[in-house]
């Protein structure tokens, strides 16, 4: 089983969200950088666990510059066979699609995972992108999966319940929570990640369809009412006059 | 300016339709294309939030993203619209990005209010978890914007709307749904306006039913904090928070939840946010409108009877 998981770097959960240069871009002063969630914990573990039951390659790809390299890094110290990395900025979801379906195409991978977001830019656009570029199925938001020969079996979050879906590769997914556990690298991975390859390659032509003209930060909440425990006719008096959400 | 609008209508028009149809309304002149067996009566609802034209493909029933990808290029290049205007729901993601892709269109993902265009064509959206709010520019000919359900109220642009079925070639594809395990009736939790919540701090699963009384008298939606879901307390599509559900409810109470900075994350889009701590230095309490610092098993109860004493007050 040939399998391609896409990753992408995210600042940590708890990173402090401020802007830079007039509000145009993301301060990066003092933020640790991760493998986005749902890429690492969700697509990139069951692509391993399937792999190391049925045997196979993981190849992660990356669109990014080498500042991403230290978070690829840790995707093959988790266990990817090798990684590659299109070496552009990842500004517009279809550049990013495009480069890594231009690269997909006569990789003849089975099935192409990503997270089914990115927690900074919570797109969900590059999966379905890519899988329109090939042509293929997308599975969106699948919380199991298993593959038997060329046949895949996925359960994947729909409006109102969980479907089960039955695809035929190649094909690509998003992977959403229940898909696998988190894996905590060991020594020895992160030893042998060091010399794992990472091939670096340059992207192909792609006009950008959208950019972040700017970013503002939210309103802050104005301040807390406190009620008292015993009061619970005035909490219901407040939601119904004041507030007006029942 | 024509404007193709996709929605889906089961047994009512839902909040998220009446959305994305009066979004499109405020673009140009509305065609919806949906699919299914829903009745003409309903589907003409539509006409209420400023549908023109509704086309209908009555042989296809059920969500499958290529067919409908194609379904709304067809209903695009019929109509020879400029914008596609679509859910950002559970379908919507996996269908917008295959549309704006087979378009070659821009797409938003997430859009939260109506376009600025006095400068080009920009829309926000949230990012960083809601954290932040990108304003993102759309530069190609043709555009695609998915809506984050609940993000403007729908008003009333009533139009008599004209119904045409519509059967174009949708082509025939790899996936095919096996089974449909429903999770009852309720509104799910990404589109639901109320929502009670808790965590950890109701120290164990059998003590979940003064949760979903309050939940059942408000008519509301339940959910819960990540390490609630991952002990098995509860099921984990309740998990909201930056690693599960993002919600934007209009009400969100939160029980016995310490209000961690991930956990914030999912539900900093709610409009107005309840949260009853034991601990009056919850972090919580700084993301509030209303705080109550007292013992969830002693206020949640009495806010359920509360509840009902206005409801029947109300009849
Ligand atoms: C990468 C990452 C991603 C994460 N993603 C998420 C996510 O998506 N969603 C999420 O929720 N968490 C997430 N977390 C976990 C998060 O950091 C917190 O650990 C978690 O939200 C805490 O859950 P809790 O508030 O239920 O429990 P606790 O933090 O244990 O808080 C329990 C609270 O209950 C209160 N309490 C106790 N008894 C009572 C009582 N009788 N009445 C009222 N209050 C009482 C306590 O004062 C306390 O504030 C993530 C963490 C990481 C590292």
């Amino acid at each position: 089983m040939k399998l391609l998981v896409c990753i992408s770097k995210v600042p940590d959960t708890t990173s402090k969200i401020n802007f830079v240069d007039n509000n145009t871009k993301f301060d990066e002063n003092g933020v640790q950088y991760i493998v986005n969630p749902y890429d690492e914990w969700y697509a990139l573990v069951r692509a391993l666990e399937l792999v190391e039951a049925q045997g196979g390659s993981v190849t992660t790809i990356t669109v990014g510059t080498a500042s991403d390299d230290p978070t690829i890094r840790k995707a093959l110290a988790i266990g990817a066979n090798d990684a590659v990395r299109i070496d552009a900025d990842p500004s517009d979801p279809h550049f990013v699609a495009k480069q890594i379906a231009e690269y997909a195409k006569n990789e003849n991978y089975d099935i192409i995972l990503t997270g089914k977001e990115t927690i900074n830019y919570n797109g969900s656009q590059i999966g379905g992108m890519i899988a329109e570029m090939l042509n293929t199925p997308f599975v969106s938001l699948a919380t199991k999966l298993d593959v038997n020969n060329n046949v895949a079996t996925l359960e994947r979050d729909v409006k109102g319940g969980v479907e089960v879906v039955e695809v035929v590769t190649p094909f690509v997914l998003s992977a959403a929570k229940g898909m696998a556990e988190q894996r905590i690298p060991n020594m020895r991975g992160i030893m042998a990640a060091r010399t794992k390859p990472l091939n670096v390659i340059s992207p192909v032509e792609q006009e950008p369809l959208s950019s972040v003209v700017k970013f503002e930060l939210p309103d802050a909440k104005s301040g807390c009412k406190y009620i008292e425990p015993e009061n619970m006719d005035e909490l219901v008096e407040l939601l119904h006059n004041e507030a007006k959400v029942i | 300016m024509s404007v193709v609008v996709f929605v889906e209508v089961k047994n009512k028009v839902s909040k998220a339709a009446m959305e994305a149809v009066y979004y499109g309304s405020q673009l140009g002149s509305v065609t919806v294309v949906t699919y299914g067996d829903t009745s003409e009566e309903i589907l003409k609802e539509l006409g209420n939030y400023g549908a023109e034209n509704i086309l209908v493909c009555r042989s296809l029933n059920e969500s499958n993203d290529q067919a409908l990808t194609n379904l709304i290029v067809a209903a695009v290049e019929k109509t020879n619209a400029e914008f596609v205007v679509l859910a950002q729901d559970q379908t919507g993601k996996g269908v917008g990005p295959r549309i704006s892709a087979k378009l070659n269109a821009g797409h938003i993902s997430g859009a939260i209010d109506l376009p600025e265009t006095s400068n080009g064509f920009v829309v926000k959206t949230n990012v960083y978890s809601g954290k932040a709010i990108a304003h993102v520019a759309l530069h190609s000919a043709k555009k695609v914007i998915s809506i984050l359900p609940n993000s403007l109220a729908p008003q009333l642009n009533q139009k008599d709307a004209n119904l045409e079925e519509f059967s174009p070639d949708l082509g025939t594809f790899g996936i095919k749904v096996k089974e449909l395990k429903s999770q009852g009736d309720g509104v799910p939790l990404p589109e639901a306006e109320l929502v009670v919540s808790a965590g950890r701090g109701l120290k164990g699963p059998e003590n979940w039913g003064i949760v979903e009384d309050l939940a059942d008298v408000l008519g509301a939606t339940t959910a819960c904090s990540r390490p609630v879901a991952d002990i098995g307390w509860r099921p984990h599509h309740e998990h909201v928070g930056q690693t599960g559900v993002a919600i934007r409810p209009n009400l969100y109470i939160a029980a016995g939840i310490s209000g961690a900075i991930q956990h914030l994350a999912g539900v900093n889009g709610s409009k107005v946010i309840v949260v009853i701590n034991t601990d009056p230095e919850a972090p919580f309490f700084k993301a509030a409108d209303y705080g109550i610092v007292g013992d969830a098993f002693e206020v949640l109860p009495r806010l359920t009877e509360a509840v009902k004493k206005f409801s029947a007050s109300q009849n």
